[in-house]
């Protein structure tokens, strides 16, 4: 069941019309979007429908055809980012993770979670050679922050381990640190329990929720795990040939004849 | 039954390439007199060769693959006896020590001949950690590094041919300029995938020589410009001798400098960047890199060694063309770090002193020189791509104790 | 008007050429997504042994027109081979290798191969026999345009058309432009990788050996480092075209070899090979996908 939380303030992310073409084929249909401050929200919807193509326009990886994108960081002005460069976008507050995993396979977990930081901190060339006190305060810092946010998750006992050799679930949820390492207000999680066995979707679950309530951020997540998705999102949006077809709540949504009919289907029977 | 296997493989391999190389190797035509030359022996050296090599051939493969499960089960990487030894630390301060005291002997001990051989040593040991901050760090191949140091080279000549402008100021000027040609090159071609970016930089290496060559009225076309000052100590002219030990000392300097810096950076937040850089450009970019940046912060950087390197080999030689600035020698600075050991700055010193002094105290050898260094790259490619030289990367250790970090080896 | 159209033959003479050694590139690109930096050298290769040969012949008291042929299945065979060893040696070991790998490998190769044909010949350049005959019937024209020239232009044409009929109607075209398309996927459907990969170098380099036979009788002198600006310009003609396309790797040549020659006909002859390489950095820079290829959207 989801969780209650104070939803009382705006919206963080507002998608508008966002429309993205890919030659002739149209992948994303003028679909409008948002995401509420603390709120946990759900893009559902069968492969192909264009979900993680949202996903990179709102990153910035691709520029969107037509529509345009909104954030108004808490406390802050609301701002047009459509077509920004990628790490200005992260920089502004918005991270995310990858359906296949893109972790640094060949730096430690405590790395990787330290360029999660990189955005954050300012050392420059100078400040590199030179190395002074504020330098050295700050690299003190990174690696103090970096090893909390670790903890966070739970990849303590990893810190010094190379990522390619951490198993499977770990990869994802030392993804979802190195997110959270660049002080996001909203995390965008894209298929957080793809390849997870019951008991780490069930971990995942609780981290999601938890990251929530700590962190005071806003997340928004594609996920085929129905069970997952229901018991963690506070909306739900579902997504169909690049049209968005249904939103609502997760009971709402459960009683939808079109997102049944198009998408759940028998699966949604468990 | 496996060795009868292997042995005829090995004589197919051999008649294979005695075939392939017959043509070359046995015919050779002398088109002015109509001679034909028959070297029937060059056959049986290629059919002998090639007979052995496909066993060390075989036996290095295989190696390799059980290697390659090794590393699956989490070993550490297999290390040089020698390296094995520099792992206590003891040992490696008193390494240091006699190197450090042999380095300052040296241009007592030797004569000028010896200590130029050296000086130029230690400048490609300069020129291999320049290019190894783009090839090793970032992960960016840079076929044109020659250019930059062209640019080093031609702007100190330049600039004292028509302006008299001394050894000590075109110094910073030379490696300033290389960094900013690095940076005009870096500007379009940040875009592209690392196999293409290899090209541009080739075509931009070519480019600039090909300039040189043909614009007489900037420099001097293919005949270059000679005559060019050594530098000068406080205002007292030198002679042959202690130039040569200036020089000598000065590159040890920058040499030290270039270690100094490079090691910083590499343990740097910027470092850091290149190497994630390297691993995942889209991920790297997802969580906050500015790529542009980075990428032309290690050109900058990277071609600054050449420019600095540059104007010392116009002041050391006193003449320069573009003849000493083609893509062999690009290609030759990147063996050092391939053949070094990529990545590491151990490696790549290891590797100009492997590349530079080997062929010039095996004279009889200095001919093979370059077919040497291409077997060798192709070789190490394939059994030993991380180098002769394997120190695994520093990697941040956290050591539990009240969150003081803790930088150590690995 | 005679004097442009000479340069518009020469032109595309030249472009025949490079679109030859382009199709190396490109069919390798295309299978592997590695620049076989390699390739030029297998044309210079090419260009010796049919030196080598046909000077052999022409001293034994062969003449005209066997000569030529000879020579040149010869070269063609023996740059075959030295193609698919290349690969074998060079490249095979390196499929699971990072990308750069491969193409440091290559880059070692080239400089291996360049070495090895100076150490075993000669640094000199050497003169090449006109192999071509000059036709009698072509006399009128040959201010414009020569039988050499005529020769490798329609050699070219045949050659192209050949390639297409292979590539899109035989077993093995279709195998490779599967492996093209999706390597594991053509191997979960049995095509034998190792075969299709091994068959794309030979056929590459054969051309290749054909683009410098053809080159080396028109220019009339070779030398080892032939291979190094050739290898470059053929790189540039199958980019500009779009790498990977056969198509494109053939206009790619054309146009590069029309741009050099009113190039160097009409402002100036010094910097030939500056115009090739400055061609190459701004089409990779401005329109990396090629005349004809298409945009790839980067998969996440």
């Amino acid at each position: 069941m989801p969780q209650t939380f104070p939803q009382n303030k705006g919206s963080v992310l507002d998608i508008v019309n966002l429309t993205m073409n890919f030659g002739g084929l149209r992948a994303i249909d003028a679909v409008n979007l948002h995401v509420k401050q603390w709120e946990i929200v759900a893009l559902i919807g069968p492969n192909g429908a264009g979900k993680t193509t949202i996903f990179n326009c709102i990153t910035g990886l691709y520029k969107p055809t037509a529509g345009d994108i909104f954030i108004q960081p808490p406390g802050r002005k609301r701002k047009r980012v459509t077509g920004m460069k990628i790490h200005k976008i992260t920089k502004r507050g918005m991270a995310r993770t990858f359906q296949n995993i893109r972790i640094f396979s060949n730096m430690t977990a405590l790395e990787n979670v330290m360029i999660g930081r990189h955005c954050r901190t300012k050392a420059g060339v100078w400040e590199a050679v030179l190395k002074n006190k504020r330098t050295r305060k700050e690299e003190k810092d990174i690696v103090s922050q970096s090893y909390n946010i670790l903890a966070k998750v739970g990849l303590t006992q990893a810190v010094n381990e190379l990522a390619k050799n951490l198993p499977y679930g770990a990869q994802r949820r030392l993804e979802i640190a190195r997110a959270m390492a660049t002080e996001p207000f909203l995390l965008l999680l894209d298929e957080p329990a793809a390849g997870m066995n019951p008991y780490e979707t069930k971990e995942l679950d609780e981290l999601i929720l938890r990251i929530r309530e700590e962190e005071r951020i806003s997340i928004l997540m594609i996920e085929h795990d129905m069970k997952l998705v229901m018991s963690v999102s506070d909306r739900i949006y579902v997504m169909d040939y690049g049209e968005k077809i249904a939103e609502g709540s997760p009971s709402e949504i459960r009683e939808n004849h079109v997102v049944i009919k198009a998408y759940l289907g028998e699966e949604f029977d468990a | 039954m496996r060795k009868i296997k292997e042995l005829r493989q090995s004589l197919l391999i051999s008649v294979w390439f005695m075939f392939l190389t017959f043509p070359i190797m046995v015919i050779r035509v002398n088109t002015i007199d109509n001679i034909i030359e028959w070297r029937w022996m060059n056959m049986i050296y290629v059919g002998l060769g090639s007979f052995v090599f496909s066993f060390i051939w075989r036996y290095l493969l295989s190696k390799k693959q059980s290697g390659a499960k090794l590393l699956k089960a989490d070993k550490p990487a297999y290390l040089l006896p020698m390296q094995r030894i520099f792992a206590n630390p003891w040992m490696q301060m008193s390494a240091l020590f006699f190197i450090a005291v042999f380095a300052v002997i040296f241009p007592f001990v030797f004569s000028s001949y010896q200590i130029n051989i050296m000086t130029t040593a230690l400048m490609y040991v300069v020129l291999g950690l320049g290019l190894n901050i783009v090839v090793g760090q970032a992960g960016l191949l840079n076929l044109g590094y020659a250019a930059f140091y062209a640019v080093g080279a031609y702007s100190y000549a330049l600039l004292n041919y028509h302006f008299g402008i001394g050894f000590w100021t075109a110094l910073p000027i030379g490696a300033a300029l290389a960094a900013l040609f690095g940076i005009i090159l870096g500007l379009p071609v940040l875009r592209l995938r690392g196999d293409y970016l290899a090209i541009v930089t080739l075509g931009f290496g070519e480019i600039v020589r090909l300039v040189l060559e043909n614009w007489n009225e900037f420099s001097f076309g293919p005949s270059g410009i000679s005559n060019i000052p050594r530098p000068g100590f406080f205002g007292i002219e030198l002679n042959f001798e202690q130039v040569s030990a200036y020089l000598y000392f000065l590159v040890i300097g920058i040499c030290l400098l270039a270690i100094f810096v490079i090691r910083r950076l590499q343990n740097s937040r910027i470092g850091r960047a290149w190497i994630a850089m390297r691993e995942d450009e889209v991920a790297c970019q997802s969580m906050g890199i500015d790529m542009t940046r980075a990428k032309l912060t290690a050109l900058a950087l990277s071609s600054m060694w050449a420019g600095l390197v540059g104007v010392i080999f116009a002041a050391k030689t006193t003449f320069i063309n573009p003849a000493s600035f083609t893509f062999l020698e690009s290609a030759m600075i990147l063996s050092i770090i391939v053949i070094g050991g990529m990545g590491t700055i151990l490696g790549v010193i290891v590797g100009a002193f492997l590349l530079i002094l080997l062929p010039e105290y095996l004279r009889a050898l200095s001919d093979y020189r370059m077919l040497a260094f291409g077997a060798a790259i192709v070789l190490m490619m394939i059994f030993r791509p991380q180098g002769i030289v394997t120190v695994s990367r520093r990697t941040y250790q956290f050591s539990d104790e009240n969150h003081a970090p803790d930088i150590s080896t690995k | 008007m005679d004097y442009f159209l000479e340069i518009f033959w020469g032109g595309l003479t030249r472009g025949s050429i490079y679109a030859l050694i382009a199709l190396g590139y490109t069919m390798v690109y295309g299978i592997l997504e590695l620049i076989n930096f390699a390739h030029g050298e297998i044309y210079m290769i090419g260009a010796f042994t049919a030196l080598i040969v046909s000077t052999a012949l022409a001293m034994a008291g062969m003449k005209g027109l066997t000569v030529f042929i000879l020579a040149s299945v010869l070269a063609v065979i023996y740059a075959s081979a030295y193609g698919f060893t290349v690969e074998k040696i060079a490249y095979k070991p390196l499929r699971q290798a990072p990308r750069l790998s491969p193409l440091i490998s290559a880059i070692g190769m080239s400089i291996f191969l360049q070495n090895y044909v100076l150490l075993a010949q000669t640094s000199d350049f050497l003169p090449f026999p006109g192999l071509i005959p000059e036709f009698t019937f072509m006399q009128p024209y040959a201010h414009i345009i020569g039988s050499t020239e005529m020769v490798i232009i329609s050699t070219t044409a045949l050659i192209m058309l050949l390639l297409t009929v292979f590539i899109k109607f035989t077993r093995m075209g279709k195998a490779m432009r599967a492996t093209a398309q999706d390597r594991n996927m053509a191997m979960l459907v049995g095509i034998d990788i190792n075969k299709v990969i091994s068959s794309t170098f030979i056929l590459g380099s054969a051309l290749a050996a054909v683009g410098g036979v053809l080159i080396a009788s028109h220019i009339g002198r070779i030398n080892f480092y032939i291979g190094f600006i050739a290898g470059i310009k053929a790189f540039t003609a199958a980019v500009l075209g779009g790498i990977g396309s056969i198509p494109g790797a053939v206009l790619g040549g054309l146009v590069l070899g029309w741009t050099e020659s009113f190039a160097t006909g009409y402002v100036s002859s010094d910097y030939e090979d500056v115009f090739a390489f400055a061609f190459l950095v701004l089409i990779l820079i401005f329109r990396p996908s090629g005349l004809v290829g298409r945009k790839t959207i980067q998969k996440v």
